[in-house]
């Protein structure tokens, strides 16, 4: 690490460090711009992937948090701290046009803390309606409902935004924009819209069936998961997890559970590793299975969305045995799992296990090999490597464009560095690729699971030392997980207190559905919905 | 085997005996007019309700599913119970819409789909129509019915509807020339266009044993244009759920809704119904060269049950296809039409007209 | 009266006194047999044939599509005729977090169903805002906004309870009156009374 801070101070020298969980170099305002284009740009650093950007009001200042790693380099993750100079009006420069990334990333942080971003080409509110009052996640929000009462009213001026300007003189202006022409069709798709697996919004211009343009409107399932998380201890916070993606509940938990564990220092028993990493996998494969389904679903074949939800009722079998739920698990806790595992679940299990390859082929048959599928999905919504880096597509959907990026390789945890698996990579950077991805990776986890399932240990399924209160040291905390859709990531800030001063979720499907507009260009409509569908996202992930 | 022409000559002389006199015909002709529509209008109603629940019950069971079950006895009343429903829906009147054209469009759908099925031979003398160019006819008044679609797309000043509708206009033009050149296969080979002559042409074996393989090459276009024709899937584009809601059809409720709905099951006995006279024989029963029970037995069963069985046997084909396959993009289904169907259904039908020329069919 | 639900006890049934009490009011008000009849042929039909409008925001939402999907099957009862667009659904269920920016969108899509319509609230977060009822923009309850005839509770619901759901709202409609007013006019009523600032914007 010694290394890395020579070269940013050589780069930055106002910059200082602070060493954590990762290291923090905090750097001013008005050299962060020039400081991020090295980050990226220069070859000793190369720090290419923007892996969150975390919106933080530290009550005297007002900042935001990013964090980087490298694909080309073997850097640890690294963290940049920068503070906006006006608590009140305050400005930070943006990074939008080195990672695209930020673009929606840098909109939520405004949207939750008034952070106005110089250069941004679009600052408009990302969750929350354009007449919204306040900024919720600023310590100093009024919460008064009179303010925000709920307004039946329908949203006027979408198509107006504004981005602020810095000349040469380093003055800011706001110079208003417009997001679509007075003569572009514009389609609206959603939020009420059987594709969009959610509540999400698109509004597409289009040229006859060709799509131009898609501005993306989110927001309709936004419940302020991270406003509501620093008003909770921290047991109590575990619960949203499963929430956001329904479809990953297992491996966003593990996740959070993880990141509060690496705070407190606090060993998980072997048998509960064992136990959360099959748990996690069987979650990976029900929510492919879930995607599968979805996406012959949406292009007409609903005959193998019945296959695909037969199987997965199996899975959930297994799950409601165990954990006495179907969806909203709530299974893992500060160090261990909630309860033990069901006497019946090896063997279910291995019945399981035993069917799915024969269900594969199925699947196959029905879908993936049928020629219509196949026009439909192959050479649709392109996203080549290097964009799939620079707007952070983690997870089946970067793999889709060989974007090596399996957390579960690159830092292993759980019991991920014991057992033997493939990263399944396509090079199609298609619609059809990624697709095949998750078709693979079910074949992958039940490797896992086959490789785990008859060697779980006897012992504690929770570390007894855990405490009674859980308060977390002074510091910040990042932790990743790969969860069924991408790269989940949790920060946790806290103030030693027994509620998290910050908690932020760095979800997946939030960067999924950033590159929309990217990869419908130049496509028809009815690719949008394919695109949407092989990219899989889920739209509570997406506005938590 | 039995010709209904026996029952309806019997009526006929009855209605004629009752008046007396020549000068009343035209009440006669009334009479027979009233009896005859209520009739057709009858028997599309139930047919569209067996159709729904056909449809519901098959997709179920290629879905490993059961379909409805707790209506009636087998879910059987399930279809009843969704016309009751359908009937005291609300009619939504929207506001910047085209009120007329908004109001015309289903009744044009549902007109030309009862007036095509008006001309499908039953049965051995039960037909209603029967003129030279039947079949010419029937091509010409399907046509028909795409404009009601775009009407309803266009009128409802909806994005949706009209993306919807201009799919749907795309597509019937495009299937229309493949679907008619695979009809003119066939008529080529018969010799005429009379609906009744094209079925009595096939006593001595099916058009599409006879017609060699461009009969059957003719046969998959018609079923694959027909298809398409129908608006359903792989070719359901005018609606296509998952990217137009409803397509064509979103800003209709209740009744008017409800005609489309079963315009659509209708017009799907309808083509299978064409195809089934037009390759299968229609009303003609299955005879087997030399086996003369067989045969014997197979002239038993009623004319009108050969002729509604093919019929359903070549829907249960056309429903296997919507459940089975992915939906195609409209670039695709317009490519695949112009660029693969209707240049092997020009060379199908110059072969057949060699065929024909040359005597080589059977 | 025609209450029951085949193969359904009504011991089966919880709340009881509810349908017993909108019973009564029926009989109290009277019709004639003819039209009595005729009611309960339109309330057979419209209770066997409930399509609902494909909405779900959440979790619940899933759980609504397993409900379709094989093991569960809801097209055994005939609700399986799922439509995309509000103007041919009967009921709409509200699956998962209502939030302030939906709000009015769910309105819009409730007022474009075509009478007569229903609403279901189901699972936690549309029956009361669930676990996220502190949030600073959620709708504490899908009642707040819409007239609610059925809640189902749960976090998301079972599809068994989804299904009981579904046979209450049949119940209810079993009860309702075609000809010369029905009983939801009063439901339309009691949520005017409880939110008399929505009176002429329904």
């Amino acid at each position: 690490m010694r290394d890395i801070k020579t070269i940013i101070s050589k780069v930055c020298p106002s910059a200082t460090f602070e060493e954590g969980d990762t290291l923090l170099v905090t750097v001013p305002e008005k050299e962060w711009h020039k400081f991020a284009e090295n980050l990226k740009n220069n070859p000793e650093l190369g720090f290419d992937v923007l892996s969150a950007v975390v919106g933080v009001d530290w009550k005297d200042s007002i900042g935001v948090i990013y964090y980087l790693t490298s694909t080309t380099h073997a850097w640890d993750m690294i963290s940049v701290k920068v503070v906006a100079e006006d608590r009140e009006n305050p400005m930070i420069h943006t990074v939008s046009d080195l990672w695209k990334v930020a673009n929606f990333q840098e909109r939520e942080v405004y949207d939750f803390y008034g952070i106005k971003f110089i250069n941004h080409p679009d600052m408009r509110r990302f969750f929350l309606r354009n007449d919204w009052v306040g900024h919720p996640l600023r310590k100093d929000y009024d919460a008064n409902p009179d303010l925000n009462p709920i307004r039946m009213t329908d949203e006027i001026n979408e198509d107006d935004t504004v981005s602020y300007v810095e000349n040469e003189k380093g003055e800011v202006k706001a110079v208003p924009g417009k997001v679509f022409g007075e003569d572009d069709y514009v389609v609206n798709i959603g939020p009420q819209h059987p594709s969009t697996h959610g509540v999400m919004r698109f509004r597409a211009s289009i040229d006859g069936e060709m799509v131009k343009k898609v501005d993306v409107v989110s927001g309709y399932i936004h419940r302020g998961i991270e406003k509501l998380c620093e008003g909770l201890m921290y047991p109590q916070t575990l619960h949203y997890t499963d929430r956001m993606d329904y479809m990953s509940a297992h491996q966003n938990r593990h996740c959070l559970c993880m990141c509060i564990e690496k705070a407190l220092g606090l060993e998980v028993p072997e048998r509960a590793l064992y136990i959360r990493t099959i748990m996690d996998e069987l979650m990976r494969i029900s929510s492919h299975l879930l995607s599968f389904g979805c996406t012959a679903m949406d292009l007409g074949a609903t005959t193998a969305f019945f296959y695909g939800f037969r199987e997965r009722e199996r899975v959930l079998d297994i799950f409601e045995k165990t954990c006495g739920a179907r969806m909203s698990l709530n299974y893992n806790v500060i160090g261990g799992v909630m309860a033990d595992i069901h006497p019946d679940f090896v063997k279910d299990v291995h019945a399981f296990l035993d069917i799915m390859p024969a269900s594969l082929k199925e699947y196959h048959k029905v879908f993936s090999g049928n020629v219509i599928a196949q026009n439909r999905l192959k050479k649709v919504g392109y996203l080549s490597k290097e964009d799939a880096i620079n707007y952070c597509i983690t997870g089946p959907s970067g793999r889709g464009s060989n974007w090596s990026n399996d957390c579960r390789k690159k830092h292993p945890y759980a019991l991920y560095d014991q057992v033997e698996f493939n990263e399944v990579l396509e090079d199609g950077c298609d619609s059809f690729s990624r697709y095949m991805v998750r078709m693979r990776e079910i074949e992958e986890s039940c490797k896992i699971i086959a490789q785990l399932i008859d060697k779980i240990p006897e012992g504690d399924i929770r570390n007894p030392k855990t405490p009674k209160l859980i308060k977390l040291p002074a510091g910040r905390w990042y932790q990743q997980v790969e969860a069924s859709r991408g790269t989940f990531g949790v920060y946790i800030e806290s103030d030693g207190g027994k509620n998290p001063y910050r908690m932020h979720f760095q979800s997946p499907c939030f960067n999924l559905v950033g590159v929309m507009d990217l990869c419908c260009r130049g496509y028809m409509i009815a690719d949008l919905i394919t695109i949407g569908a092989a990219l899989d996202f889920v739209i509570p992930d997406i506005d938590r | 085997m039995f010709d209904f022409g026996v029952w309806t000559s019997a009526i006929n002389d009855f209605l004629v005996g009752l008046f007396h006199n020549p000068q009343y015909d035209w009440l006669v002709t009334l009479i027979e007019c009233v009896i005859i529509g209520v009739l057709v209008l009858l028997t599309y109603t139930v047919l569209a309700l067996f159709y729904i629940l056909y449809e519901r019950k098959l997709c179920a069971w290629f879905q490993c599913r059961l379909g409805p079950m707790r209506v009636g006895k087998w879910g059987l009343l399930q279809v009843f119970a969704d016309m009751f429903k359908i009937l005291i829906k609300e009619l939504i009147s929207l506001k910047n819409t085209d009120k007329f054209l908004f109001k015309l469009a289903p009744y044009i759908v549902i007109t030309s789909s009862v007036t095509m099925l008006a001309c499908l031979p039953w049965g051995r003398g039960l037909q209603i129509i029967n003129f030279n160019i039947g079949i010419f006819f029937v091509l010409a008044v399907s046509s028909v019915g795409v404009l009601g679609i775009l009407l309803a797309g266009w009128a409802s000043n909806n994005k949706y509807t009209l993306i919807g509708a201009m799919r749907s206009g795309a597509q019937m033009i495009s299937y229309e020339i493949s679907l008619g050149l695979a009809i003119l296969t066939i008529v080529l080979l018969a010799g005429t266009m009379n609906i009744n002559e094209l079925v009595l042409a096939q006593e001595d074996g099916w058009f599409i044993f006879k017609g060699h393989i461009p009969a059957i090459i003719a046969f998959l276009i018609y079923v694959v244009a027909a298809t398409a024709e129908t608006n359903r899937g792989p070719f359901d584009l005018p609606e296509a759920e998952h990217e137009l809601t409803a397509g064509y059809h979103t800003e209709y409720s209740g009744i008017h809704f409800g005609f489309f709905y079963l315009a659509e099951y209708l017009n799907l006995f309808i083509v299978s119904g064409i195809a089934s006279l037009m390759f299968l024989g229609g009303w003609m029963p299955l005879h087997i060269a030399g086996w003369e029970q067989f045969n014997a037995v197979m002239d038993y069963i009623p004319s009108i049950v050969w002729f509604v069985l093919k019929a359903f046997f070549i829907s249960y084909i056309i429903i296997w296809f919507k459940w089975t396959f992915p939906r195609v993009r409209i670039d695709q289904m317009l490519a695949f039409e112009w660029k693969y169907l209707m240049p092997l259904s020009l060379v199908n039908i110059v072969v057949m007209a060699v065929l024909v020329a040359y005597n080589w069919h059977f | 009266m025609g209450v029951n639900i085949k193969s359904m006890k009504r011991e089966d049934f919880k709340d009881n006194e509810y349908i017993d009490k909108l019973v009564e009011e029926l009989n109290a008000t009277g019709a004639n047999v003819a039209v009595g009849k005729l009611d309960e042929l339109i309330n057979w039909g419209r209770a066997n044939s409930l399509w609902p409008l494909c909405f779900g925001t959440s979790c619940c939402a899933i759980e609504f599509m397993c409900l379709g999907a094989a093991r569960y099957d809801m097209a055994r009862f005939g609700f399986e005729v799922a439509r995309n667009s509000p103007r041919q659904a009967d009921y709409i269920m509200v699956q998962g977090t209502i939030v302030h920016r939906m709000a009015p969108a769910l309105r819009r899509l409730y007022e474009q169903l075509a009478e007569p319509k229903y609403v279901i609230a189901c699972g936690a977060c549309a029956v009361s805002g669930g676990p996220f009822v502190k949030s600073y923009c959620v709708v504490n309850g899908v009642d707040r906004i819409l007239p609610v005839d059925v809640y189902i509770p749960g976090c998301p619901p079972r599809p068994e309870a989804m299904f009981y759901g579904l046979m209450q709202l049949q119940r209810k409609i079993k009860v309702q009156k075609f000809f010369g007013g029905a009983n939801r006019k009063e439901k339309i009523q009691d949520f005017f009374a409880e939110h008399p600032e929505e009176k002429g914007k329904l």
